[in-house]
């Protein structure tokens, strides 16, 4: 997988019907939200009029801190409730279904800063995220024989896919063990383990060691290759235009603007709205695959962006 | 808990009580005099205390062989009748003619007010007990009543407010639950004690008092320097911080049994004499001056807090530490004051509450511990004012609801009412929905 | 001073019903704080349940004495359910709260006179022993050997005692290595993780709350199935020294507990046996028999401050893997 990566993929197109505006209808949508709104004491955090995420697509959320993608996510995923809208997956309401019922249903999620179960270890991190276990049930877990079997099937997926994460050395190790980007890994990985129709991703490179942006940006467009839809929030401007097929812009908790990546991010809309920092520097820079430039070069934006990120993670754990 | 025996009662009670009094004397006055006399051969006699103090001018029946007789208590609580027969007689106490508060109690017997006695031995006196306990009866108004427990229920919030805040900005500026608060409360009655107590350095209470609050201080200094702050700079976890308060708090506790022992030790000035306020209500005056200070106390506390840089920087870093870590607040100092503010304030209640009580007793603080943590609760964790509002509310349940319920299961009420609120409201009064999830 | 004296008392707590009833106590508060990360201030509280669930069933309906040790347990089934539904759902510190105010609504619930016809107040309940004596196999005699010496009547107790401990850490080591294990201990490092994984985090720690706080409660009936129940025993002091003995064993080990206790019990009886009799020997001046007696106390405190810190993992605990809820 790794060896085309240098490869541009081809992106997904026409997943829109219409003009390319706010809140546009998708050919096939596979979440769909609908006046979607979240107070917080007075202050709007999120108030999404109408938005659809289509299926088999990268499609990215961005926009600037505090913009509510966030808290929309929370929203979407069971972990918070709105005050007021309607939202569905494949056509199957969400609303007032709590968040592990969310997950079976197929709509998995990661966390802006890590949730590696630390004490754990990385095996059995990944045997959490299998679903339908039946040695998870209280009375069945005392007969062995019931959920060996089953345990054994979920062991040997489980170590495929940390041998596809590059992880699989270090499956007896303790999760807290692992460095921030392994630990974005193995949540994703772990993540694999349902077996997801749609996975939402809160910022997945954020804290992540460069050296492993490359590595990650590989695994979410193959979780598109292996037919997944993918949802994920992000900074940085430069990931989005790399891989997403979809942008959609939120600011101040609402979705302001929408399209594929080139075009949006054109849009004097999203420019007003959304003045992240770094917009003049390609991602082929920071990850090295821009011929052209030097590794010195690169290294010097890498380390700066890298500071400026590591600074805002450290501003929003505060939080 | 609360044991003071309430001697003065109102005197529309008192005159409601008199005439029913003398309604029972005009019906049985006739018998006695024909019969009975001071020669009598054979005595029953008593004596009617509570809590060691006598009580005086409680109506006592005789009945039997001779006739019925009608005694009053002395001045030292004693009475005694002479009656003509060895046969069984019945003696009954009106209950009526007892102090408010004071209540016959005997878990053995349905009708505490009735003994039966047979005099066998001529001359020389047959005893008769009655079990007086702590109590209302409903002959008192209800209005009355609540009027008066409501006032207390005040005193008592504003003092467990007193507390409360304390711990509410221990928690709200460095995240532990502290349960070594109630020895906090403890030891500033404990100081007091003493430097002010007659049987240790016996100083004036006006140097005792400051000087015990000013050492309770110092000793949430001592507590920061020695325990928080080194355990703050090795980030140990809030539960690690809970269970290292536990274990404080513990150590503590037993150390003050170990020095002032089991019993209860009174402070000087305590004097349980009540003084008329307003209608029904009456209140001693260590309870108003007790009052009077908190409420000062309190309003100085909440300027310092609303107005002054610190009071602001503590605000601050209860909302958001890291916030007001990156502003340039200097959190370990902000810290290290709210402990010694906390401690002090908590010493002062101290001292209050063994006024309140009255007396001093090694675990008096873990007492309360659980209604300030109530109170805290009830206010919204980590906020200075929800605290206070929480303290009254549950220093006002507490009082009233011995209205309604056995007087022993009063803090039991104000516990059963912070559970339900919990569930009805979890953040609390003051506070913040998106604190709790 | 009589040394051989003092050691063997010692010596004798390891196998006594007060060691083996915190231990039942320490194994239940290690599934809800090592396993599942439930803070339950309320051991005191469950215990009470099935000490006071126990003797009433005998002595108010009669039951014999299995069927009220039966009753004692659904009983803390009960009280697990009503303190969990509207605690668990809420940041972990609300059920630290309503745990500890719900034991001692309880205890105040046992001790008032109100109810005294039923739970004999103050004075507690006694005189229910007669229905477990009666299924007593054991025939008159003396057993044990060294400092363990018991008669048939002491026995009894023990032996039960001894197989419901045994019950419960097979119990618990069965779940703990199973899947349902896995998802407890995901939940103690972070529910949300976990609830994102399609797992009913409130259904598991509500499993864990009950199983736990039957297994207090059923340490709760070892305490009293010999003698009697007092009011005065589960006070909130209680709860701390179960947590003591929990951390000193080893929250999040299966067989932590179960050694917690009984170097708590041992190191509790040396103390109460050595302290005054330094006391008598002239060694200690400065201190009165009584205050002898608090240092054990005292120590207990200091004790807990320096294990929690310096020491979380406990003695069977891998450094690596004891944690504290967040």
């Amino acid at each position: 997988m790794s060896s085309d990566a240098a490869v541009p993929r081809a992106k997904s197109t026409g997943l829109h019907q219409g003009e390319a505006a706010p809140g546009c209808a998708k050919v096939d949508p596979i979440l769909v939200a609908d006046g979607v709104r979240r107070t917080f004491g007075g202050m709007t955090a999120v108030d999404v009029e109408h938005v659809e995420i289509p299926r088999g697509a990268i499609t990215a959320l961005i926009g600037p801190n505090g913009a509510g993608k966030t808290t929309f996510f929370n929203l979407l995923t069971g972990f918070d409730t709105p005050d007021a809208g309607t939202w569905s997956f494949e056509g199957r309401s969400l609303a007032g279904v709590p968040a592990y019922k969310v997950a079976r249903m197929g709509l998995v999620r990661t966390f802006q800063l890590t949730k590696a179960l630390g004490l754990l270890t990385v095996l059995e991190n990944m045997k959490l995220g299998a679903t339908g276990q039946r040695g998870e049930r209280f009375f069945p877990s005392l007969l062995p024989s019931i959920w060996r079997g089953q345990d054994d099937s979920i062991e040997e997926r489980a170590h495929e896919l940390l041998a596809r994460f590059k992880l699989d050395t270090k499956a007896a190790d303790y999760a807290a063990s692992l460095s921030g980007g392994q630990r974005k890994l193995l949540e994703m990985a772990r993540a694999l383990m349902s077996e997801p129709k749609l996975v939402m991703l809160d910022e997945p490179m954020a804290g992540v060691n460069p050296a492993l942006t490359q590595s990650l940006l590989d695994h979410i467009l193959g979780l598109k290759d292996q037919g997944m839809t993918v949802l994920f929030v992000e900074h940085d401007m430069h990931m989005v235009r790399h891989i997403a097929d979809w942008v959609v812009v939120m600011a101040e908790g609402k979705i302001v603007a929408e399209g594929d990546p080139s075009s949006v991010m054109a849009d004097p809309a999203v420019i007003d709205a959304y003045l992240g920092a770094h917009q003049d520097v390609d991602l082929g820079v920071v990850t090295g695959r821009v011929a052209g430039t030097s590794p010195q070069q690169a290294d010097a934006v890498r380390d700066q962006i890298e500071a400026e990120a590591l600074e805002e993670l450290e501003q929003e754990e505060n939080r | 808990m609360r044991s003071t025996t309430r001697l003065g009662w109102p005197a529309a009670h008192r005159a409601l009580a008199l005439l029913l009094l003398a309604l029972g004397m005009l019906a049985l006055l006739g018998p006695v005099q024909a019969s009975a006399a001071e020669d009598d051969p054979y005595k029953i006699a008593g004596n009617v205390q509570f809590e060691g103090e006598a009580i005086e001018g409680v109506t006592i029946t005789v009945d039997g062989p001779g006739g019925a007789q009608v005694v009053e208590t002395g001045p030292d609580g004693r009475w005694n009748v002479g009656v003509p027969e060895a046969a069984e007689y019945t003696v009954t106490l009106d209950v009526d003619t007892l102090p408010e508060g004071v209540t016959l109690d005997d878990p053995e017997d349905d009708s505490p007010e009735t003994k039966e006695v047979t005099p066998n031995v001529p001359f020389a006196p047959k005893a008769v007990n009655f079990f007086i306990g702590e109590g209302d009866r409903e002959s008192t108004a209800f209005g009355a009543q609540l009027a008066q427990r409501l006032v207390q229920g005040v005193n008592f919030g504003l003092m467990l407010g007193l507390a409360a805040v304390g711990l509410s900005l221990v928690y709200g500026t460095t995240g532990i639950s502290n349960f070594a608060h109630g020895e906090m409360v403890t030891f500033g009655a404990v100081m007091a004690l003493w430097i002010g107590g007659t049987a240790f350095i016996g100083a004036s209470l006006w140097i005792a008092l400051p000087a015990a609050i000013l050492i309770s201080g110092l000793f949430g200094l001592l507590m920061d320097v020695v325990i928080w702050r080194p355990l703050r700079h090795r980030s140990v976890g809030v539960v690690q911080l809970m269970i290292v308060s536990i274990g404080l708090s513990l150590a503590i506790r037993y150390l003050f049994q170990y020095f002032i022992g089991g019993g209860t030790e009174q402070l000087p000035g305590s004097s349980p004499e009540r003084i008329d306020i307003v209608g029904p209500i009456r209140m001693t005056k260590v309870d108003l001056i007790s009052m009077g200070i908190a409420i000062a106390v309190i309003v100085a506390f909440a300027l310092w807090l609303l107005y002054s840089r610190l009071g602001k920087a503590t605000r601050a870093i209860s909302d958001n530490p890291g916030l007001a870590a990156a502003s340039g607040i200097d959190v370990d100092f902000v810290v290290r004051v709210v402990w010694v503010v906390a401690a002090a304030l908590a010493g002062l209640a101290g001292i209050l509450y063994a006024y309140y009580r009255p007396g001093i007793k090694w675990d008096m603080g873990t007492q309360v511990l659980l209604l300030m943590f109530a109170a805290v609760t009830l206010g919204g964790l980590g906020t200075a004012f929800g605290a206070l509002i929480g303290a009254l509310i549950i220093g006002i349940i507490v009082e009233t609801s011995s209205l309604f319920i056995p007087a022993d299961l009063r803090f039991a009420s104000a516990l059963a009412i912070l559970i339900i609120i919990l569930l009805v409201r979890p953040q609390g009064i003051l506070g913040r929905r998106e604190r709790i999830g | 001073m009589d040394w051989s004296q003092i050691l063997n008392q010692s010596a004798s707590s390891i196998i006594s019903t007060t060691t083996i009833a915190y231990a039942l106590a320490a194994v239940g508060l290690g599934v809800h704080f090592g396993q599942a990360g439930l803070l339950n201030m309320g051991v005191a509280g469950f215990m009470a349940v099935g000490a006071y669930g126990y003797a009433i069933s005998i002595l108010s309906f009669g039951f014999p004495w299995w069927l009220a040790a039966l009753t004692a347990l659904f009983a803390s089934v009960v009280f697990a359910l009503i303190l969990g539904i509207p605690t668990l759902r809420l940041r972990g510190d609300y059920l630290a709260i309503v745990t500890i105010a719900a034991a001692e609504v309880l205890r105040l619930l046992l001790l008032t006179v109100a109810f005294d016809d039923v739970t004999g107040s103050a004075d507690g309940l006694f005189g229910f022993s007669g229905s477990f004596q009666d299924s007593n196999p054991f025939p008159d005699g003396e057993y044990g050997f060294g400092p363990w010496q018991f008669n048939e009547t002491t026995l009894w107790p023990v032996v039960v005692g001894v197989f419901l401990l045994a019950l419960s850490v097979l119990l618990v080591w069965a779940l703990m290595r199973s899947p349902w294990g896995r998802v407890l201990r995901g939940i103690r490092e972070d529910e949300d993780a976990v609830r994102a994984l399609g797992k009913n985090v409130f259904a598991y720690k509500m499993q864990a709350l009950v199983l736990g706080g039957v297994i207090i409660a059923a340490g709760g009936i070892v305490y009293t199935l010999g003698s009697n129940a007092s009011p005065g025993v589960y006070v909130t002091s209680l709860t701390f020294f179960v947590y003591t003995i929990v951390l000193l064993g080893g929250a999040a080990t299966i067989f932590g507990p179960v050694l917690g206790s009984v170097l708590f019990w041992v190191l509790q009886y040396f103390l109460s046996n050595l302290m005054p009799a330094l006391v008598d020997a002239g060694v200690l001046p400065f201190m009165t028999a009584n205050q002898a007696g608090m240092v054990r106390f005292i120590l207990v405190g200091v004790g807990l401050m320096l294990l929690v810190v310096f020491m979380p993992q406990g003695i069977m605990g891998n450094k690596k893997e004891m944690t504290f809820v967040k």
